[in-house]
């Protein structure tokens, strides 16, 4: 995908929202170096939360905040995708379902009559799923929030015609790299970094705590051995499976290592 | 009938839809419609463990995550009977006045002035008054530095939990924005003016004013909660005054005092109930401004946002030379089951948590009652209020009037769902 314009026409870029909490989108506004450089090099042509003007598509770059969670939502996302040539997931409700997925292991009736009195009013969806399980996506974002140097640098690679940079590292190891001692290891509290997407920089660790995933899985995660080197260090009961059942709890790698969690948790109690 | 769609509304946060009726040129119905999708916060945090809550409730607002933070560990701390050290309260202040600084610039120049001065978006602004915008990003991210400083990072920190803090932020970084924050706090002074010299619609609304009070300072956390109509309760007797009903057009919840009556909350009940609070710059700045309190032009609430930013400039200033952490960054927990509510004031407004927790530490109930979702029948209110000036303009004109009025509310309508289109109906006679 290039978004080397063909004529002088700078590429024009639409930002959408689902079901989220508005701090991916808000990750742009939040360049507050690079914005108004942006905005001269891509034509802003829908963006809701910045700008009541829309310009009409179809649209270069398509960039989607949030999860689908509505009967309506389900049928926009497929007027999203056919309006944008090139489609990014931004955060990780848009890319795993984000923490509203925590009702696909419940029943979504139940937590609409604990919420509403009226749940017949509401129009949901049994389930929160990730854009990509409703249409094909380009390219994947990962963050809650995303950070925004990683959204700077998808921009810029996609209009120099390169690959963006990602980086291919878990979390541990940008714990490494700051010199961050491990929390797992000097404090024994159960910490995700071995299996998360890097990307955050090992907040939490450098914070005094355990990562809690909202970068999602990475690729290499050995969730096995996680599994069973955290969960002797949890702190309350099902400290582990908790952590993996949070922010990414539909990403699959997440979903199967919270059950063998959950269920390693009950065979220990019934010996 | 004759239907006429009018672009969604923007720079709002969130989804929703506004829906007016008229017929022979009153309006008839008045409807302001949040398809923000429902996402049962209050059902999954239930079973789960109360440090968790925190990290979780922050998602409900990319914008006001401190907030929420904020309200939920004060919740789950009275019922965990946790009182938390001044110095614990004093890095809670300071990471509140981070949020304030990023969401009031935010809204103030990104989201509201566009509108009063004729422009669709603050990049559109940008290119008429390049300075002003160029500022108005150095101020914001200001805000955003100094949550990172304490949290590390401004969308979702990762620092406050129940008791405390995870750690004691580094005091270097947050000794370096010192110049930054002076520049700030001069440049607030400035938005002040500049506020004060802003084409206001006329609009005066009489409204019950209800916001956090403290005598000793400015009503964010602690105190009782005030209302102008001489009200004084106790934080934890919220939901006894203030109650929340469901309507059908909305996936938001509408509050009412228990008499049935609407109420404000947010910038404008703040100010008009606690500018004795303020400090001493953003009283001087409140003095020069000759405003006649209590303010009560919605569309005004863009003022006391800026003589607010004075304020959290200024405290975060006093707070960051006065930063000097010792001893533990958090209180130890000993579990019990028990009850217990909080509040905090958004920049929006007040928001109340309360949960109830089993002697594991297990969250077993959940109230989350968030600002916007306060203010719903209050816009809607005043809204019906503006239609007798809306059937005299043009379409676009009143379309563009009827969002305007919309977003001085800063309405953060992910967090009410608990975004906009707007939607005029005109019944025609017949």
């Amino acid at each position: 995908m290039t978004l080397t314009p063909k004529t002088n026409l700078k590429p024009k870029v639409a930002v959408y929202k689902f079901s989220s909490c508005d701090g991916c989108q808000l990750s742009i506004l939040n360049l507050e170096d690079e914005l108004l450089d942006l905005a001269s090099v891509v034509d802003i042509a829908y963006f809701l939360e910045a700008t009541r003007t829309v310009k009409p598509g179809p649209y270069d770059v398509g960039i989607v905040e949030g999860s689908v969670t509505t009967p309506h939502e389900a049928e926009r996302i497929k007027e999203v995708r056919a309006e944008c040539k090139f489609l990014i997931s931004l955060g990780t409700c848009a890319t795993a379902g984000g923490i509203q997925a925590l009702r696909n292991f419940a029943k979504a009736d139940e937590y609409a009559k604990t919420v509403y009195p009226h749940p017949e009013f509401l129009q949901y969806l049994e389930t929160s799923t990730p854009i990509s399980a409703h249409i094909p996506v380009d390219l994947e974002i990962w963050g809650c929030p995303v950070n925004k140097a990683t959204v700077i640098e998808v921009l810029a690679a996609l209009l120099q015609n390169r690959r963006p940079n990602f980086p291919p590292s878990p979390v541990c190891l940008e714990c490494k790299r700051r010199g961050v001692v491990c929390v797992a290891v000097a404090q024994g509290i159960p910490c995700l970094g071995p299996v998360v997407h890097g990307g955050c920089g090992a907040l939490c660790p450098a914070n005094g705590r355990g990562c809690y995933g909202c970068f999602g899985p990475s690729s290499a995660g050995n969730f096995s051995a996680l599994i069973v080197s955290m969960m002797p260090l949890d702190r309350y009961p099902n400290e582990t499976a908790n952590l993996l059942r949070s922010f990414s709890s539909h990403a699959p790698a997440f979903r199967a290592a919270a059950d063998a969690a959950f269920k390693a948790a009950i065979g220990k109690e019934t010996k | 009938m004759k239907t006429i769609e009018v672009p969604a509304l923007a720079r709002v946060e969130g989804e929703g839809g506004l829906h007016i009726g008229l017929k022979d040129g009153r309006a008839v119905e008045i409807r302001l419609d949040i398809y923000e999708p429902p996402r049962f916060f209050e059902g999954f945090l239930v079973g789960r463990y109360l440090q968790e809550v925190p990290d979780i409730t922050a998602r409900i607002c990319g914008i006001c995550p401190v907030a929420y933070q904020i309200s939920s560990v004060t919740a789950l701390e009275s019922a965990l009977e946790i009182k938390v050290t001044p110095q614990v309260y004093a890095l809670r202040r300071l990471m509140y006045c981070g949020e304030y600084i990023e969401s009031h610039a935010l809204h103030i120049y990104l989201l509201q002035a566009p509108d009063l001065l004729g422009q669709p978006s603050a990049l559109d602004l940008a290119t008429i008054a390049p300075e002003v915008v160029k500022n108005a990003l150095r101020m914001k991210k200001i805000g955003n530095e100094l949550l990172k400083a304490i949290g590390g990072r401004s969308v979702h920190p990762v620092n406050a939990c129940v008791g405390g803090w995870y750690r004691w932020p580094d005091a270097a970084p947050l000794k370096a924005l010192l110049p930054e924050l002076e520049w700030g706090l001069e440049f607030a002074k400035e938005t002040v003016r500049w506020s004060l010299t802003l084409p206001y619609p006329d609009l005066e609304i009489d409204y019950e004013f209800v916001a956090i009070h403290h005598p000793d300072e400015y009503g964010i956390m602690l105190g009782d909660i005030w209302s102008s109509k001489g009200s004084k309760i106790s934080i934890k007797d919220f939901e006894t005054h203030y109650i929340e009903e469901q309507v059908q057009h909305s996936n938001a919840l509408h509050g009412h005092t228990v008499d049935g009556s609407t109420y404000l909350v947010g910038p404008l009940a703040r100010l008009n109930l606690n500018h004795e609070q303020l400090m001493p710059n953003a009283k001087r700045v409140l003095k020069d401004a000759k405003l006649k309190l209590p303010l009560k032009n919605p569309y005004k609430s863009l003022i006391a946002r800026a003589i607010e930013l004075v304020h959290f400039y200024e405290e975060a200033i006093a707070l960051v030379k006065t930063y000097n952490p010792s001893g533990p960054a958090h209180t130890g927990i000993k579990l019990m089951a028990g009850e217990g509510a909080g509040a905090s004031e958004a920049p929006r407004g007040l928001l109340y948590h309360r949960y109830k927790i089993d002697e594991n530490g297990l969250i077993r109930f959940v109230k989350i009652t968030p600002p916007t979702a306060q203010n719903l029948p209050r816009i809607e209110a005043d809204l019906l209020a503006l239609v007798p000036k809306l059937v005299k303009m043009e379409q676009e004109r009143a379309t563009l009037t009827a969002e305007q009025l919309v977003r001085a509310y800063d309405p953060c309508i992910s967090c009410a769902t608990h975004f906009l289109k707007l939607k005029i109906e005109e019944i025609n006679h017949s």
